[in-house]
């Protein structure tokens, strides 16, 4: 039965790995894949005067970018394997939101790549593979 | 300091300066502070004129009257609306999907970095000091009627702003007295507009910029001991003008996050203070109230400490004054009168729960000298409070805050530092909007203004306390005047967008996404 798989992928190492997992898997068992790009954007963070008057520009840039940079390459190379794939663009926290989108769209598994970060810093900042873990509505696949 | 101002400054040059400093200093400190006071003084006296027969400045009724009719006009929405207001922070109505915008939250944080400040901290503390604890009454009351000013100011600026084609945002009471006139078909809006520009970059020199730096010397003298004031002007002018010229978004940024935490951390310590002395607090409502109405000996009794409570509100949150119209107009949102709920927080944040902690520690801490006979407190030749150690300004708080933790100075210091480093870039800002409104957009005409700012940063910290605050005072307040003026004859405009927002709210047409 043909499922539906949503990757994070922000075009670094990792999530590369993880999309080439997705990728490897879809072929096999005929699945779908989902791009999720995720903008890091918290409502409660605080801004200048300077920041709040070109958010708006700059919101623009940042699809645009990510848009160009990341997302369309990347849909254009695996639609050429022959793998059904789509891809959705969002603002927000990045565990939250891959979470959300799952769970909108059925998905049947979640797969993202380990940054292979340590200590201090994912003890105060948390990870999104960690936390996905946790708080995930369908299996996580973390791809080391 | 002295690894800081190494960087900026080469070594040789500044222990030059240093050993220079004693004399050099303070014949330029008298110089600038005479040249300041003179050319200043008679715009001082305009704005503050008394009623004729009279001790009570017609500016303070302009804005008492002002949010009275404001507060009436839209039926109390300041207290009708506050858990709606909350609601809209929280961001119970944001669309998920349109994240990535500017959130209400972020738009009232940065607002409130531009007024939570010294007001809070060295303002409270010259009412106090003039108006007896009295004051305190009037600067709550002041707080929670502005409250429906800011209302009626940030809805017009979310709704006649400008967009660029670029995406950016600029907006404030130039936009709506021009846009907003000419829909109504009244005229003058373009004069309004342009006097108020005017009133706007004096303050933005004055209250957002001198006094700022000179209270921040103040308080740094205070902790590491006397140096003129230049010195401080100079190292603050350096770091604003890289912020403001340079392009150092980081440093501002870096700010713009510490002063929330630096917030946090002045309220939290006012409140262990208060719950360290939680018997002394009932007494203390006591002698706010009692003094609202008697005036408890103090020099010109209730009018006195009605006069400074209003004075220090107005200073503080800057309601009516139009400076909190120009930061919340940047919002996104697809409703100009979900900014006005928001905005109204404001004043509460800043005078009603900030400035009434500071008044609190002061009166529990026993810094205001009473008559052990009489009950009634002391005054000094100049008229004012008498206080332990004779202290004024941020000096009388600082004063109360370490009677109870004697490291708190420290901290206040740093926190006046920072307050006094965000309200400089947020009103630089607002300076800079009313600039390229008067004399267009530009990089020649912008730096020109900037360098302008940096320029009265080093006289600010130069010149005595008397000068700088009665000119601070009075050009924020003239900004007040045309601006109030003009909230007169727009907000018919703001009860239209208020009666359509709540009949959609009612009729489930606007709901909450979470």
């Amino acid at each position: 039965m043909s499922r539906k798989i949503v990757v994070g992928f922000d075009g670094s190492e990792a999530s590369r790995r993880a999309l080439d997992f997705a990728v490897s898997r879809a072929k096999l068992q005929g699945d779908s894949i989902l791009i999720v790009h995720i903008l890091e954007w918290s409502p409660y963070s605080f801004l200048t005067p300077n920041e709040i008057e070109e958010r708006h520009r700059r919101r623009k840039e940042e699809l645009e970018r990510a848009e160009n940079a990341i997302i369309t390459p990347v849909l254009k190379e695996i639609e050429a394997q022959g793998v059904q794939v789509s891809a959705v663009m969002k603002y927000g926290h990045i565990a939250d939101t891959i979470c959300k989108i799952a769970k909108t769209e059925d998905a049947a598994l979640i797969i993202i790549g380990r940054m292979g970060n340590s200590g201090l810093s994912t003890r105060i900042f948390g990870s999104v593979a960690g936390t996905l873990a946790q708080i995930a509505p369908v299996p996580v696949t973390i791809v080391p | 300091m002295s690894t800081f101002a190494q960087r900026l400054f080469p070594a040789a040059l500044l222990s030059g300066l240093m050993a220079a400093a004693p004399v050099a200093a303070q014949t330029l400190d008298e110089k600038v502070n005479a040249i300041f006071a003179s050319s200043t003084g008679w715009f001082v006296s305009l704005i503050f004129a008394n009623f004729p027969g009279t001790t009570f400045p017609w500016i303070v009724a302009w804005l008492v009257i002002a949010a009275t009719v404001f507060t009436l006009y839209f039926g109390f929405v300041q207290f009708r609306a506050f858990p709606h207001s909350i609601s809209l922070v929280k961001g119970d109505y944001s669309d998920p999907d349109d994240a990535g915008e500017v959130s209400h939250f972020q738009a009232l944080a940065t607002a409130l970095s531009g007024t939570v400040g010294l007001g809070n901290i060295a303002g409270v503390a010259v009412a106090v000091g003039i108006g007896g604890p009295g004051a305190t009454f009037w600067m709550i009351l002041a707080g929670l009627m502005g409250m429906a000013s800011k209302f009626t100011e940030c809805t017009l600026g979310v709704k006649y702003r400008n967009e660029y084609a670029d995406g950016t945002v600029s907006g404030g009471p130039m936009y709506y007295m021009t846009k907003g006139f000419t829909e109504r078909n009244l005229p003058g809006g373009k004069f309004l507009a342009i006097m108020f520009s005017i009133f706007c970059i004096l303050g933005s020199l004055g209250g957002g910029n001198m006094f700022q730096a000179n209270q921040a010397h103040a308080q740094i003298t205070n902790v590491l001991g006397d140096y003129p004031g230049w010195i401080t002007g100079i190292i603050f002018a350096a770091i604003v003008f890289a912020v403001i010229i340079g392009g150092l978004k980081s440093i501002a940024s870096v700010t713009e996050k510490i002063v929330p935490l630096m917030g946090v951390i002045y309220v939290g310590t006012a409140l262990i203070i208060l719950l360290m002395n939680f018997q002394h607090i009932g007494a203390a409502f006591g002698q706010i109230f009692e003094g609202a109405f008697t005036g408890l000996g103090v020099a010109g009794g209730m009018v006195g400490a009605l006069i400074q409570g209003f004075k220090r509100a107005a200073f503080s949150n800057e309601a009516g004054v139009g400076s909190a119209a120009i930061a919340h107009s940047a919002v996104r949102t697809k409703e100009p009168i979900t900014e006005g709920y928001v905005s109204l927080l404001e004043p509460f944040i800043d005078t009603v729960v900030i400035c009434t902690m500071t008044a609190l520690v002061i009166i529990i801490t026993g810094q205001l000298m009473t008559d052990p006979e009489t009950g009634l407190l002391v005054l000094n030749e100049a008229g004012t409070i008498q206080t332990l150690g004779g202290n004024s300004g941020v000096e009388l708080t600082s004063a109360a805050f370490s009677s109870a933790f004697s490291w708190f100075r420290y901290v206040l210091a740093i926190a006046v530092i920072l307050f006094a480093f965000s309200t400089m870039i947020s009103w630089s800002y607002y300076g800079l909007k009313a600039w390229t409104f008067l004399f267009g957009e530009g990089r020649t005409k912008e730096i020109t203004y900037k360098i302008m700012f940096c320029i009265f940063i080093v006289i600010g910290a130069a010149a005595n306390l008397g000068p700088v605050i009665d000119f601070s005072d009075a050009a924020i307040f003239a900004m007040a005047v045309v601006n109030v003026f003009a909230l007169y004859f727009l907000m018919p405009l703001v009860k239209d967008e208020m009666h359509s927002y709540v009949a959609r709210l009612r009729s489930g047409e606007i709901r909450k996404f979470v």
